[in-house]
């Protein structure tokens, strides 16, 4: 579904992304764990066509097609989805409106008409109840003053609501209490189909118990330097990072 | 001839033309003295320092249009709030029209300012408030000097408007170029309540000049909301005066929404006369090109536990400019007074402008002021959360701008209204908006 070649990427001048290779196929789950500026949200950022990032060399193969050919609107319309490790406040539109004019862009662009408002207003309360959100959430303003917590939860509410193919999840865990977790974890889990796929961005294995990957890598500056299974996860948690950057050297 | 000269000419003729009581003739006499002394603005005025009316000037006005009643409905209809029912007080080229009005007489009064001036009946009216709030001002004084025609609003006491009315001024274009200067009269009594849209539109792409004066009185326990559209043709100008006399415990709203038009100023100034009034003055600004809106306010806060809330929100695309010049005045009697104001603006263009500048004035030790001012961009970390959940660039620009501006739109209080806005500023954007805000 994804194959990364060789990826490097700058932003305002500095080479952020030195060279990445990753495949992820339908159906899997990958995490990427590293110590704090080692370039997770910079990629996260790249593949889903952030336009300060520039790509100045390898490519980002998703179905077939090269994605840096695309806006960030048409990654997401054929199946890219992040959710954000700092979703934006956006004050004076509610999450419903959003909502709808998220639904409605993605249908727009497949040629779709705008979906029927009591077919929208459903299909909001069940996937809302899925994230287990308050009613009341829902005419909030989106994002603004919502606590951490509410604010990553929302992120997958909206993830379900699009079903994406390709979901990545950057830092999706933090400022979640356990109870919360559980709940986004548990989303995350439904929406799994055998031809989706899911790449989960964390710095804690916590998460890793809920959402089980099929592979875990590990960034160090710019540069996957190894990737394992899923006890390698175990192995970061119990080590942190010192012993890998020995092991390759950095 | 300078336009000046071609007033002051005028006014003889003028006069010889309207059949009014002397009252009036002396006022409009010593209007026109006034006006010839102060002549038009000038940049020099502090004022007037980020407006020119230079431009705007040099056309040759015709400024007695011949009647022509050539409007369909039809042709008109877009410009109506038509999904409600309203009174409609409707002006062609400056002049009545009666078959696209609907005015009343019953419980309230809507209808023409030549009638209360011409009717005995309404003397005390005309005498207690015509051109008393109307400050001695260069432009003002020549509205004044030619005043004849345009809405008298009168709701006696304790009575709710059972409508909303509607001020419409069209101009045809019939003549080459056309200065029309209606003056509108607003009494509302004591406990009385009345919602009040004015629009100003050119029907034709011919120069127009409106130098309008609306003067509003609201007694005790008054509340009036007054909504302007401003989404003229990009040759009409306007220059709106509008005073307002809150007395005890009243509430006045003006939304003024300014999306069209080549240049457009707002004199918008509240004389607080008596305690707990409430003031408020609230502007959506979208504009482009070489378009230019200049919002210059006054609130003058005379006695204690009054307020105002002022809220001007602009978007400025292309070259266009904006100027926002927000006086607050609290007297030293007016302890306790809450002023705030605040204005924001977005800037999409290298080359657009806004000039933006509060002035307060306080004499009073224990008040509540606040005032503030930031012009920025669009958010980019924003837009690229909008676009990467699907939503286009343009879309995500226009909602963005919406977000920005949709408290102004809150206030609205008449949901026609408010829709109307929205579809008005979605046409602005070049957007498709399937959702309300
Ligand atoms: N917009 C930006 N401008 C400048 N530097 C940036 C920008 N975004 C990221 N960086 C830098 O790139 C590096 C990687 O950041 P990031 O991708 O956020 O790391 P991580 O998500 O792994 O913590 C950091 O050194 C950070 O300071
Ligand atoms: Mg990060």
């Amino acid at each position: 579904m994804l194959k990364i070649k060789n990826l490097h990427a700058k932003v305002e001048g500095l080479k952020i992304l030195k060279g990445i290779d990753l495949t992820i196929n339908a159906g899997e789950i990958h995490a990427i764990m590293g110590p704090n500026g080692s370039g997770k949200s910079t990629l996260s950022s790249v593949i889903a066509g952030k336009e300060e990032y520039e790509v100045t060399r390898g490519e980002i193969n998703f179905e077939g097609e090269e994605l840096t050919e695309f806006d960030a609107e048409e990654r997401a319309h054929k199946g890219v989805f992040l959710s954000f490790q700092y979703p934006v406040e956006i004050p004076g539109v509610t999450v419903t409106n959003f909502m709808r004019t998220v639904i409605n862009a993605n249908r727009q662009a497949k040629g779709l008409k705008d979906m029927p408002a009591n077919e929208m207003l459903k299909m909001i309360r069940d996937k809302s109840e899925l994230l287990e959100i308050d009613r009341k959430f829902l005419s909030r303003s989106l994002n603004e003053g919502f606590s951490g917590g509410e604010k990553k939860r929302n992120e997958i509410f909206q993830m379900a609501m699009l079903e994406p193919k390709l979901a990545i999840l950057d830092e999706t865990d933090s400022g979640l209490d356990i109870d919360a977790l559980r709940i986004v974890a548990n989303g995350v889990n439904k929406l799994r189909r055998p031809d989706n796929a899911t790449l989960v961005i964390t710095h804690y294995q916590r998460l890793l118990d809920y959402i089980i990957p099929d592979y875990v890598h590990v960034m160090l500056d710019g540069k996957i330097v190894k990737s394992g299974g899923k006890e390698l996860a175990y192995e970061l948690e119990e080590k942190g990072y010192d012993w890998i950057k020995e092991e390759v050297g950095a | 001839m300078e336009l000046k000269d071609k007033l002051l000419s005028s006014f003889l003729a003028f006069e010889e033309n309207v059949n009014m009581n002397s009252d009036i003739h002396d006022i409009r006499s010593r209007a026109i003295k006034d006006f010839e002394e102060m002549g038009f603005p000038t940049k020099k005025q502090e004022a007037w320092k980020y407006t020119s009316l230079n431009k705007v000037l040099k056309h040759d006005y015709t400024v007695f249009p011949k009647k022509h009643d050539t409007i369909d409905y039809r042709d008109v209809e877009q410009y109506f709030i038509d999904d409600i029912d309203t009174y409609k007080i409707v002006f062609i080229d400056g002049i009545y029209s009666s078959h696209l009005s609907a005015t009343t007489h019953e419980k309230i009064d809507a209808c023409l300012m030549s009638s209360a001036l011409n009717n005995s009946k309404y003397k005390p009216i005309i005498d207690n408030y015509f051109n008393t709030v109307a400050p001695k001002e260069s432009l003002t004084s020549l509205n004044t000097a030619f005043s004849r025609e345009g809405a008298f609003i009168n709701i006696p006491k304790n009575t709710m408007a059972d409508k909303p009315i509607q001020v419409l001024n069209f101009s045809t274009g019939n003549e080459s170029a056309l200065l029309v200067q209606p003056r509108n009269l607003i009494v509302v009594g004591e406990n009385s309540h009345v919602q009040i849209i004015e629009r100003h539109q050119s029907l034709t792409d011919q120069p127009v000049l409106t130098n309008s004066v609306t003067e509003i009185f609201a007694d005790k326990r008054a509340i009036v909301d007054y909504y302007k559209i401003q989404n003229d043709n990009h040759n009409a100008s306007l220059i709106d005066n509008t005073f307002i006399e809150q007395h005890r415990e009243s509430q006045c709203s003006v939304h003024t929404f300014s999306f069209g038009g080549n240049l457009t100023r707002n004199n918008l100034n509240y004389y607080q006369k008596g305690e707990r009034i409430d003031s408020t003055l609230k502007g959506i600004t979208v504009i482009g090109g070489k378009q230019h809106v200049d919002h210059n306010t006054l609130v003058h806060h005379t006695e204690p536990n009054c307020e105002s809330h002022q809220d001007y929100k602009g978007v400025f695309a292309g070259s266009s400019t904006g100027v926002f010049n927000g006086k607050i005045v609290v007297n030293k009697e007016a302890q306790k007074t809450n002023a705030f104001q605040s204005n924001n603006n977005i800037l999409l263009d290298d080359k657009a402008t806004i000039n933006s500048k509060p002035q307060l004035e306080i004499f009073a030790d224990d008040v509540k002021c606040s005032h503030g001012c930031t012009i920025g961009q669009l958010d980019d970390e924003a837009l690229f959360y909008l676009r990467s959940r699907g939503i286009p660039l343009k879309e995500a620009r226009a909602l963005l701008m919406y977000a920005f501006a949709n408290n102004v739109l809150e206030s609205v209080k008449i949901p026609e209204l408010k829709a109307r806005i929205t579809n008005i500023i979605a046409l602005k954007l070049g957007v498709n908006v399937g959702y309300s805000l």
